[in-house]
């Protein structure tokens, strides 16, 4: 398909179907600023071609079964699988009311919405215990700063005056309508 | 060490935690040199994935250096600069046989319809990422891969995740000379996928966004026609239209479950969580591609359920292909187009910054701020 480069390019022009581009020159004309082009034309040169490919050409494999890691602390499983797999992640264990609602779930199969909904509730739960233990550490949150609040300064400034704005505004209308239940 | 701790949804902070240490003969510990923010990662911040518990460090996108092995690691040396691919896996399981290693059947006790994955959640293993100091990397010999030395450690970094995700999204999609491509997402997924797109032999490669000067980004750094859906009406029948009435022959979802440009698929997807994220990419590639053509899927969604136009997809006849990455298998041909000239993966790193301001990183990133495409964060004392 020898085609001019404002043709290749005029909108409503179709360039795919074409069954009759001549492969022998294999790179079009009007392509010819795309490094690399047609490279991988070629299906044996793409790497997951054919898409379950055995054997595995992966190197440095010696084992045929994975050695169980231990498991010290409590880790959950899917309700679809028989146990833990041989390699988990061991890092924050379900804990406090969050991980309460967390073990209910497990009890749910992947294939049962109330599983991911549960967990999902969970997560909020966890974000409170987390603001909790935050404050019974003696570590106030920086709201501001763990929101990205200087990037919105510097960045979005027109954002951070509206919330600005609207920050002010809630503590006046609180203050008002403490002054005036006050006279009441 | 210090490390990205998540607190809850749209929070996050730069924090003390304890260091990893050695849980599994075959394990390494990595001292982190670059860690990218991911677009998926904003999936986590936003707190659309189920059991993304409070104290999490992110971070899938990650290179460093080995400074501890198991008893059991052969293949790495203490010293060693290594890139790490997202996946966990095992490499002998029925999958890691099939060269899947992004489904690996041995890695995530949390769920079987995922594979392990560092810092993405407990429906992915509960693995800690890499925005930080030092991580535990299980699986070491098989996982991690010795840096070559004529390959930028900028250049590294991309290769754990963004650059083989594109190039798997072109890969799916069945590409034949001169096909007209449609990728949606001008993000470093989608990026990526146009130009591997053009490797396959694309004849017309047509990438969708409405953030401006990303489109202008990817017409520079793809060579690529652009369509900001902002400006057009239909996005499906715009794409008819550049078709000749028929639609594109592969279009690829490089966005996922956050996509804009539909008020009813954000209220109920993003806001309210009636389905697990926004499906507008989806039901625009299900009715921009012709019939009888491939929609290639690597945009992340929940694991719940999406409204999508299956029954267009049935009257079709479309090919759908999906899948996480098997970033390994990918990397000797990837690291091949590198080195051919065909791409410098590092020009779309615009943002380097240090751990402690990830808060500021991540806020920057998901607002698509200050010209941001890829950012990427450089923990103290990084051993590059």
């Amino acid at each position: 398909m020898d085609m001019p480069v404002s043709q290749a390019s005029e909108p409503g022009k179709r360039q795919g179907h074409a069954p009759d581009i001549d492969t022998t020159t294999r790179r079009p004309p009007h392509l010819d600023q795309i490094a690399g082009w047609g490279s991988d034309l070629d299906r044996a040169q793409r790497p997951a071609e054919p898409k379950e490919r055995r054997p595995a050409r992966l190197e440095g494999l010696h084992w045929h079964e994975v050695t169980p890691q231990v498991a010290h602390v409590p880790v959950l499983h899917s309700s679809e699988r028989p146990g833990l797999t041989p390699i988990f992640g061991s890092p924050l264990p379900p804990r406090g009311l969050s991980g309460l609602v967390r073990r209910f779930a497990f009890g749910y199969s992947e294939n049962d919405l109330r599983h991911w909904l549960l967990l999902l509730f969970a997560d909020r739960v966890d974000t409170v215990e987390g603001l909790v233990e935050d404050v019974a550490h003696g570590h106030l949150p920086r709201l501001y700063a763990e929101t990205g609040g200087r990037a919105e300064l510097k960045h979005n400034p027109r954002a951070a005056a509206i919330k600005a704005t609207a920050l002010v505004a809630g503590v006046a209308l609180i203050v008002a309508w403490r002054r005036s239940s006050s006279r009441r | 060490m210090l490390a990205m701790n998540y607190r809850g949804p749209y929070r996050i902070r730069a924090s003390r935690k304890s260091d990893p240490v050695i849980e599994h003969p075959g394990d390494a510990i990595v001292q982190v040199s670059r860690s990218c923010i991911c677009g998926s990662d904003l999936h986590l911040y936003h707190g659309l994935v189920p059991d993304t518990r409070t104290g999490t460090t992110f971070g899938h996108e990650f290179v460093g250096r080995v400074v501890e092995v198991g008893s059991d690691v052969r293949n790495l040396r203490v010293g060693d600069d290594v890139l790490v691919p997202f996946n966990v896996f095992c490499g002998s399981c029925f999958f890691c046989q099939r060269e899947l290693y992004g489904n690996c059947h041995n890695t995530n006790p949390e769920a079987t319809a995922a594979g392990g994955i560092f810092g993405y959640s407990h429906t992915t293993g509960g693995y800690d990422g890499g925005q930080a100091e030092y991580v535990r990397v299980p699986m070491a010999d098989v996982g991690p891969t010795i840096i070559p030395p004529d390959i930028d450690i900028d250049d590294a970094v991309l290769l754990t995740d963004a650059f083989p995700t594109g190039y798997q999204a072109a890969e799916m999609g069945g590409i034949d000379e001169g096909d007209t491509v449609v990728v949606f997402g001008a993000g470093p997924v989608g990026l990526f996928a146009a130009k591997s797109a053009w490797w396959m032999g694309a004849g017309r490669v047509i990438v969708v966004d409405h953030v401006d000067y990303r489109l202008e980004f990817a017409r520079r750094f793809a060579q690529c026609e652009t369509v900001n859906f902002r400006e057009v009406g239909d996005m499906a029948m715009h794409i008819k239209r550049m078709t000749d009435g028929l639609g594109a022959d592969v279009c690829i979802d490089a966005v996922g479950c956050e996509a804009k440009g539909s008020a009813l698929q954000e209220l109920t997807g993003v806001k309210l969580k009636l389905q697990a994220g926004a499906a507008t990419v989806l039901h625009w590639c299900i009715n921009a591609v012709r019939k009888g053509g491939t929609v290639s899927i690597v945009g992340v969604y929940g694991p719940t359920f999406n409204a999508v136009p299956i029954g267009n997809a049935l009257n079709k006849g479309l090919t759908l292909r999906m899948n996480q990455a098997s970033v390994k298998r990918h990397l000797p041909r990837l690291i091949e187009h590198i080195r051919a000239g065909h791409v410098k993966p590092s020009d779309i790193i615009t943002h380097r910054v240090p751990l402690e301001e990830v808060a500021d990183a991540y806020y920057l990133f998901a607002h698509k701020l200050d010209g941001c495409i890829k950012t990427v964060l450089i923990p103290p004392r990084a051993p590059h």
